[in-house]
């Protein structure tokens, strides 16, 4: 679950840290960890991660704002993904999109104010058989149409 | 260093092995526009302005001038058909960026692109990266900084250092083409960094 | 366990693996690959293993998770071996059935594909014409193999190709052979491997890297997932044999994030591989070293351009270099790099095992063997295709895709991804191979196929693809940056109704710019959908601009929905569904559409009883003012 509580946040930062000690080249998949562990990227630990990697701050900052993986703000405890790619495209991802929007009153990006959902779109997760496709959390949702997000994402506690 | 002739718009022109075309080209007064090149810095290939046309018709390509090796007995047009449609274009684009900008107005009245036919997205910054490059390559600071990807890309001075670094420094702050280098600086003290 | 030391040890190994699996057993393979998971295939899994156990069977029956069949239109897929029966659609309840009918050797019916159009049952696997019309050289072994157990690919041959060429083969005869088997690059731009490989091989330095693109960007295509996650080790052997070919002892797999299947099994495979000493120091003794890396991206797609992927790997955000130098003299670190596809990679042991000649009977003189394409869209058979290259897109989306889905019209099909372009009907018969589609405007690209049908609008979807890559631009270069921005202002300005004469030339010319100034070829390609858009359906854009029409129903800013009053029965449905409350009538009211709340999210369409459709799309014309309130009560007959 995401924190902002400073203290948590560094110790788990220097954690992961440890391991990568001076390795500038893997910077990406340093944050890539961090995100994973932390489930955002704390200005604070971009100090650090700078530092222990021996990469000059502007990098770091230009990283994680320059790849989609990487969150500036909390994310919650669910992130719900929608596959913009393509074929879920010509198979109406959009729609899907505007209702998820709706029912969860944010956009791509954003967080509700619970911290329970986080909403992302990606350009293709590789299963066009089942497109339109929505992930939350880790379990996919195929063959979705717009009247059934309500109840998908309802069944989220 | 090995010398070596170029033939540029129909004229012998000499230079060195281990030079980019640009680089032959300014020793020779030929002039070929550039927004992101510094001769100090690692050639960066950002505005294309520097388009030029290399080989033979019909086996022509366009590259930039900054960044290409210049080689022995190699064709170039530095204003060709194509290189001044290209840069007529990437003029009005830049006129919507920056319409203010007097070296873009001036350029692009030079190529015919007085009037940009977009919208104007009006934010000075052409991220030429000259100011960025300075800081990392020059001055070893790294107290500016690009963010963000595509259209969204921004340069930031970086809150941790440049408070600090950058006062008593500012070299970049002449090298920006359309000046809106410093008043950034400027409002990124009052706002963001609170000095 | 002890390294394997020699070839002699190796088919040891093999022999040794082979005899301790009767291949007449019965045996359960179930589809995991990540879109047969994303419709349950783990809980299948889970439901046979339990059923298996439960009947007593577990030493008497195998039961194998496999990588991706291909046929991902009807997952969870169940194959049952030795008679390969393919079982479609397989839920967890489905197992007891299954098994039990399998031990007595019976099929179990209703599970079995049956053709849409003669209504033909077909149990076998071969049989099924989306298979049948394939030639799954690179894919058939996903069906085999459970990707975290290298036992099965050793067991089909596995590792063999290496070992040739470690101990039989020079490095300048494996170079030879890929020459002369004239193998082109998969990922898009189809250059001549061998001659990828000469260069990195003679270029000074002793460091050389060689590196897989698992970044797979292009949305809609999936081909290297699939071969990723179900056979890690086919790509894993062909990498090895181009970095001894090459002189190379260290090599990256630059994998996407969003695979995380990918990820995990290819991690695993390495491990395994290295264990086995097929991997890592002095390889089944010969002496040669080569150790593989992971990297993983972090979702760019321009990072996926070789000269990104290379500065990505080096730690620095993965912007492209203007390419002037060839990556493979300078690459990663200014070392000599020669980076391919995962196709590509997987090809190369084929032709080691099989020889060139083999290859250079499939396919066509300039486009030899086999390419894997995603077929995906308005398609019946959503899948995974592999065919000889050459073959004709009509068999690609008819024969084996069954053609368009709902029985619509097709439109066009889109194959290169963002780069590519759209190829309407009359082309169907061209060949698709590396040279064809791009005297159409168009190109192969890596393999996505995209099919669209009468309800695509070609102007939205040139507009998708625009603000597809001008989010992904990474905004290093005036021409792409810009101009792809305007370009979807002037799409956006298009579908919203808004669109002018002039925009038409304006979309020619920053396509010109982007064209020929941008500085990689994501750029340089970047037009492509609209030029080829442009070219071949300008009656759309046209209809956009002058008559405030979308033809296809979709832009919704030129739509309005509206009731048709005869047709409507008063069922309450869209009322009831619509989620701005739009609509208004009541039992026997005919119900009316307030055009000022509509939103156009098509709901109402989409929920009125196929019997009454009422609902129509108006485009391009005024809607039909309300009737009369007395005109809508519905007088019912007796």
């Amino acid at each position: 679950m995401a924190t902002d509580d400073s203290e948590v946040n560094v110790k788990k930062i220097s954690h992961v840290l440890a391991k990568y000690k001076g390795e500038s080249n893997l910077l990406i998949q340093v944050l890539l960890e961090l995100q994973k562990e932390l489930r955002w990227l704390p200005k604070e630990g971009l100090l650090k991660i700078s530092q222990e990697l021996n990469v000059p701050l502007r990098q770091v900052y230009h990283a994680v704002t320059f790849y989609k993986a990487f969150s500036l703000v909390p994310k919650g405890k669910y992130t719900v993904t929608v596959c913009m790619g393509t074929a879920c495209h010509v198979r109406g991802s959009p729609r899907i999109l505007d209702r998820v929007e709706r029912t969860l009153g944010i956009n791509p990006g954003e967080t509700t104010a619970d911290f329970k959902f986080s909403l992302e779109t990606v350009n293709c997760l590789g299963c066009c058989a089942m497109g339109p496709v929505m992930v939350v959390g880790d379990i996919y949702h195929g063959k979705l149409s717009p009247d059934q997000v309500k109840w998908t994402l309802d069944s989220y506690d | 260093m090995k010398r070596i002739t170029l033939n540029i718009d129909g004229k012998e022109v000499a230079g060195e092995d281990g030079m980019t075309i640009l680089q032959v080209a300014r020793r020779a007064g030929i002039d070929i526009p550039t927004l992101c090149y510094h001769e100090k810095l690692e050639p960066y290939g950002g505005c294309r302005l520097c388009l030029v046309e290399i080989g033979t018709s019909p086996r022509t390509k366009l590259v930039t001038s900054c960044v290409y090796p210049a080689a022995d007995g190699l064709p170039v047009q530095t204003k060709s058909k194509k290189v001044i449609q290209n840069r007529k274009m990437l003029l009005e684009v830049l006129l919507a960026r920056a319409p203010g900008a007097k070296i873009i107005k001036d350029l692009a009245e030079e190529y015919g692109a007085s009037k940009t036919r977009l919208k104007k997205k009006a934010s000075y910054c052409i991220l030429c990266g000259l100011c960025v490059r300075y800081c990392a390559e020059i001055k070893k600071a790294d107290a500016i900084g690009f963010i963000g990807r595509g259209v969204e890309r921004e340069v930031m001075f970086i809150p941790e250092i440049s408070p600090k670094s950058c006062p008593p420094c500012r070299e970049c702050f002449p090298l920006c083409p359309t000046g809106v280098l410093e008043s950034n600086f400027i409002l990124a003290q009052s706002l963001i960094f609170k000095q | 366990m002890p390294k394997l030391k020699s070839t002699l040890e190796l088919e040891n190994l093999r022999k040794d693996i082979v005899s301790k699996r009767d291949s007449s057993r019965l045996c359960f393979t179930v589809c995991s690959g990540t879109a047969c998971r994303a419709t349950g295939s783990q809980k299948t899994f889970a439901a046979f293993e339990a059923e298996l156990e439960r009947q007593g069977l577990k030493d008497k029956v195998d039961l194998k998770a496999t990588g991706c069949h291909g046929f991902c239109e009807r997952g969870p897929i169940v194959v049952v071996y030795p008679q390969e029966i393919c079982y479609l659609h397989v839920q967890p309840e489905d197992a007891t059935e299954v098994v039990s009918q399998s031990i007595r050797g019976q099929i179990v019916e209703r599970l079995i594909y049956v053709d849409p159009v003669t209504g033909e049952r077909i149990a076998h696997e071969p049989d099924i014409p989306f298979y049948k019309y394939q030639n799954r050289l690179l894919l058939g072994n996903n069906r085999l193999i459970d990707a975290t157990k290298i036992e099965d690919y050793i067991a089909l041959g596995g590792y063999k190709a290496l070992a040739r060429a470690l101990f039989d083969m020079t490095p300048e005869q494996v170079l030879a052979e890929i020459d002369k088997a004239d193998l082109r690059g998969r990922g898009g731009g189809g250059f001549p491997t061998a001659r990828k490989w000469r260069s990195t091989r003679d270029a000074p330095g002793e460091s050389k890297y060689v590196i897989v693109n698992c970044d797979e960007g292009d949305p809609g295509a999936y081909m290297n997932r699939s071969l990723m996650e179900g056979n890690p080790h086919s790509v894993l052997e062909g990498l090895a044999i181009g970095a001894y070919a090459m002189g190379s002892h260290e090599g990256f797999i630059y994998l996407r994030q969003e695979y995380p299947l990918a990820v995990e099994n290819v991690t695993i495979a390495i491990k395994q591989a290295e264990d086995y000493g097929l991997l890592g120091k002095n390889i089944l003794g010969s002496g040669f070293d080569f150790i593989v890396k992971v990297h993983k991206g972090a979702g760019a797609f321009v990072s996926g351009e070789s000269s990104a992927l290379m500065t990505a790997i080096e730690g620095k955000v993965g912007e492209p270099r203007p390419k002037y130098i060839h990556t493979s003299e300078k690459g990663i670190w200014d070392k000599p790099s020669c980076l391919n596809n995962v196709e590509t990679w997987a090809d190369v042991p084929f032709i080691i095992n099989s020889g060139a000649d083999w290859f250079t009977s499939i396919g066509t003189e300039g486009s030899r063997g086999t390419k894997i394409f995603s077929l995906v869209g308005k398609v019946n058979n959503t899948g995974l295709v592999e065919v000889p290259l050459g073959t004709p897109l009509r068999d690609i989306i008819y024969r084996i895709g069954g053609g368009v889905s709902g029985n619509k019209k097709f439109k066009a099909v889109q194959t290169g991804g963002p780069s590519g372009g759209c190829i309407p009907e009359q082309y169907l018969d061209s060949p698709v191979d590396f040279d064809e589609l791009t005297k159409l405007g168009a190109m192969m690209g890596s393999g996505g196929m995209i099919v669209t049908d009468e309800d695509t609008c070609m102007v939205d979807f040139a507009k998708y693809f625009v603000h597809f890559l001008s989010e992904e631009s990474c905004g290093k270069c005036v021409p792409c940056r810009e101009g792809l921005n305007h370009m979807l202002d002037v799409l956006t300005r298009i579908t919203e109704g808004e669109g002018q004469a002039a925009d038409i030339q304006l979309m020619e010319d920053l396509a010109g710019m982007l064209k020929e100034a941008s500085l990689c070829a994501l750029g340089q390609t970047a037009a492509n959908p609209v030029l080829t858009t442009l070219r071949y359906f300008r009656d759309e854009y046209n209809a956009h601009i002058y008559e405030k029409r979308c033809p296809a129903g979709v832009c919704k800013a030129l739509l309005a929905f509206h009731i048709e009053p005869d047709k409507c029965q008063a069922c309450l449905i869209c009322a009831r569904n619509c989620p701005v409350n739009a609509i208004s009538g009541g039992k026997n009211l005919v119900h009316v559409i307030d055009q000022s709340k509509c939103v156009k999210c098509g709901t109402c369409l989409e929920v009125c009883p196929p019997r009454f459709s009422a609902i129509k799309k108006i485009s391009g014309e005024p809607v039909p003012a309300p009737i009369p309130e007395q005109a809508r009560v519905i007088q019912r007959k007796g």
